[in-house]
């Protein structure tokens, strides 16, 4: 596609997320190598998890391939209980349909829960130049609203913030203590300024984690309960739901319900896992099925398969680079290993440096609950870009090396082989140490001219040889 | 309009469907090691942020109720096991549960592998009841508890309820510094009572 946009530079972005101080790097490493130890615990800890990952993986390939049928039994269910089902092409007429159902009520005020489908199509600002006002309620959400940035993390979006940057930004904005950060007092905080909203609010708004065409039924997983208050409150509850996100039966779901917050967080489930069929006792349901570029991706035979995504950010929270970087240097509303896979179905020159952002360590593709073949996916991304002439800006140094791997499709996959073993194993210094990450431009400079991926490479394929 | 992007999208996914097309696996019965499922349940609603108590009757739960939350106003109950202070039945439309304190309700049946509760629109009366009240209590026949996830979806019955939900303990937020934070937005607290039901099947 071509594309007036501006190329993203997330080399650029990184640096500033890494430079700016010796305090949130590390910390956000932190937090997701711990949330990423709590997944890998939840996971051992169910034999049949890997059986339930081929499993999940097969549903939603068998859903994909038949998706048109699944879709119309969707919409047919969920009319039959009472559901208004919209369908829209794009982003644009996502936005249009949603401002007009607000508008037929005279909504002002809708408060929403998190949909990373209601990012991709802009909605917010959209309502916002027409007059009506949408609050956040997820916590992270509305912290990255109330600081003017998008959220970071798919699952969790403002985890590249201290304590001090909620406190301080709560000062600001809601008028709290500015030296009071302790994370209770802030949750508090935003308890109390959202609950009237929730009261006041014309409208709620939700995704869907997963639409079940066998009864209509979609479902939403939260923590906070948000998703349910905004449900059950406001006479009016629009869902915006892409259409990849179905899935055939009832009893699918006890297979992607045991996996996702397994992976998203290391807990067995969500604290709230909500499913509605048609519209509550008294209210009003409206749900908009969404494609925005979906149906085409899946017409695309190297890359349909990152249609099969439960967005659980599992390989977020694995990935070295997007652990170092932080999501907001990706430039795109889904950031990390799977960011770099759906960006660029998006726009193509926009987000062509993406793929080249990726140790190639193949990680995410052992921790995908549904087994996106995500770090192949980032190498035939790189042959695109490659191909198109989008020479991006870091590689054109090291080049080099990236044709060697690209000439030698067999070495690239005695890579994926040892890289993940040697994720697990390694000490996290020495993964560090190497030059896995392509950012460390600013950093580590004179260590990074000494060290290639070609010799990261080598090594582990010495230390994989000497484990055989 | 909107007739015609519907046409439009399910041509586009009809013309660019996968050559291949790939079977539904079979999901099979998986064996869940034989363990005592009350306490698993147990286990898991404590990690999740809950706590259970043994309830042998009605005026067992109302003491209990009053001695875990003392200094409350409102207590609504959808449950004839307690009184409470309003009846979830009386609420006409849920902006009224705005300042209840303990919302009471009972729960289908418990899944010991996570420790959460099914929760319908039918047991919470007005779905507003599990999320705007600031605690829970949730009643729960201890026989009632299956393993996994898998046999729960064989006993829930979305095709009958506008309104399901698992809810596995209270109200949780970890988005300041990965701080694990209770009653975000929804309850603060939540309490099991295990008090079999009234010939409730």
């Amino acid at each position: 596609m071509m594309s007036t946009q501006k190329q993203a530079d997330p080399a650029a972005k990184a640096s500033l997320f890494i430079l700016q101080d010796d305090i949130h790097e590390p910390l956000h490493d932190r937090f997701l190598w711990a949330t990423m130890k709590r997944r890998d615990a939840e996971a051992a800890a169910v034999p049949e998890w890997e059986e339930l990952r081929e499993i999940a993986s097969k549903i939603k390939e068998h859903t994909l391939t038949h998706l048109d049928r699944y879709l119309e039994e969707f919409e047919c269910n969920a009319t039959k209980r009472g559901a208004h089902i919209h369908w829209a092409r794009d982003a644009a007429e996502h936005n249009e349909i949603v401002h007009s159902i607000l508008q037929r009520h005279g909504v002002g005020e809708l408060i929403k829960s998190k949909s990373m489908l209601q990012e991709e199509c802009a909605m917010t600002p959209f309502l916002h130049n027409r007059g009506i006002n949408v609050i956040e309620s997820d916590l992270g959400e509305r912290i990255q609203q109330l600081d003017g940035q998008p959220p970071s993390h798919i699952v969790f979006p403002s985890i590249h913030k201290t304590r001090q940057d909620v406190a301080h930004l709560f000062a600001r904005t809601i008028g709290t203590d500015p030296d009071n950060d302790d994370p209770h007092f802030l949750t508090e905080a935003m308890r109390n300024n959202a609950r009237p909203r929730f009261l006041t609010a014309g409208a709620g708004m939700t995704g869907g984690n997963f639409a079940i065409a066998e009864t209509g039924t979609f479902v939403v997983c939260t923590n906070e309960g948000n998703a349910d208050i905004g449900a059950a409150v406001p006479p009016v509850h629009i869902a915006s739901i892409g259409i990849e996100k179905l899935i055939p039966r009832v009893e699918d779901m006890g297979v992607f319900l045991r996996l996702l917050a397994r992976s998203a967080e290391g807990a067995p489930l969500t604290q709230y896992s909500s499913h509605f069929t048609g519209p509550r006792k008294g209210g009003e349901l409206h749900i908009v099925l969404v494609d925005n570029g979906r149906s085409r991706r899946l017409g695309m035979p190297e890359f349909w398969h990152s249609l099969k995504c439960i967005r659980c950010g599992a390989c977020m929270n694995t990935c070295p680079v997007y652990r170092r970087s932080g999501g907001l240097a990706y430039g795109a509303t889904y950031s990390g290993p799977i960011g770099v896979i759906l960006d660029p179905t998006f726009d193509e020159f926009k987000y062509s440096e993406l793929p080249f952002h990726s140790s190639l360590c193949g990680s995410c593709s052992q921790v995908c609950p549904v087994k996106i073949d995500i770090d192949d996916q980032i190498l035939k991304w790189r042959r695109v870009m490659a191909k198109k002439g989008y020479l991006p800006i870091a590689k054109r140094l090291s080049f080099a090396i990236a044709g060697h791997v690209f000439g030698h499709p067999e070495e690239y996959h005695v890579v994926e082989k040892v890289a993940g073993p040697a994720m697990d194993y390694a000490p996290h210094f020495l993964l560090y140490n190497r030059s896995l990450n392509p950012w460390g431009r600013d950093r580590e400079l004179p260590r990074l001219a000494q060290q290639t991926f070609r010799e990261w490479y080598l090594a582990n394929r010495r230390e994989a040889s000497v484990q055989d | 309009m909107s007739k015609t992007s519907r046409e439009q999208i399910l041509a586009d996914i009809r013309s660019n469907l996968p050559e291949q097309r790939v079977e539904h696996p079979q999901i099979p019965v998986f064996q869940c090691p034989a363990s005592n499922l009350k306490s698993v349940f147990e286990e898991h609603l404590v990690k999740a942020g809950g706590a259970a108590h043994d309830i042998k009757s009605s005026a067992e739960a109302e003491a209990k109720l009053a001695s875990l939350h003392p200094a409350v106003r409102v207590v609504c109950s959808a449950v004839p096991e307690i009184r409470g202070t309003r009846r979830a039945e009386a609420v006409g439309d849920p902006h009224e549960l705005a300042d209840v304190d303990v919302g009471v309700v009972r729960a289908q049946f418990g899944v010991a592998e996570s420790g959460a509760v099914w929760l319908t629109q039918e047991d919470l009366v007005v779905d507003g009841l599990g999320f705007l009240s600031q605690h829970l209590v949730v009643l729960l026949d201890p026989d009632q508890i299956v393993a996994d996830m898998h046999e729960a979806y064989r006993r829930v019955h979305l095709d009958q309820t506008a309104y399901g939900c698992f809810m596995m303990g209270p109200s949780a937020t970890a988005d300041v510094e990965a701080t694990l934070v209770h009653g975000a937005q929804g309850a603060r607290s939540l309490n099991i009572f295990f008090l079999t039901g009234n010939g409730a099947a």
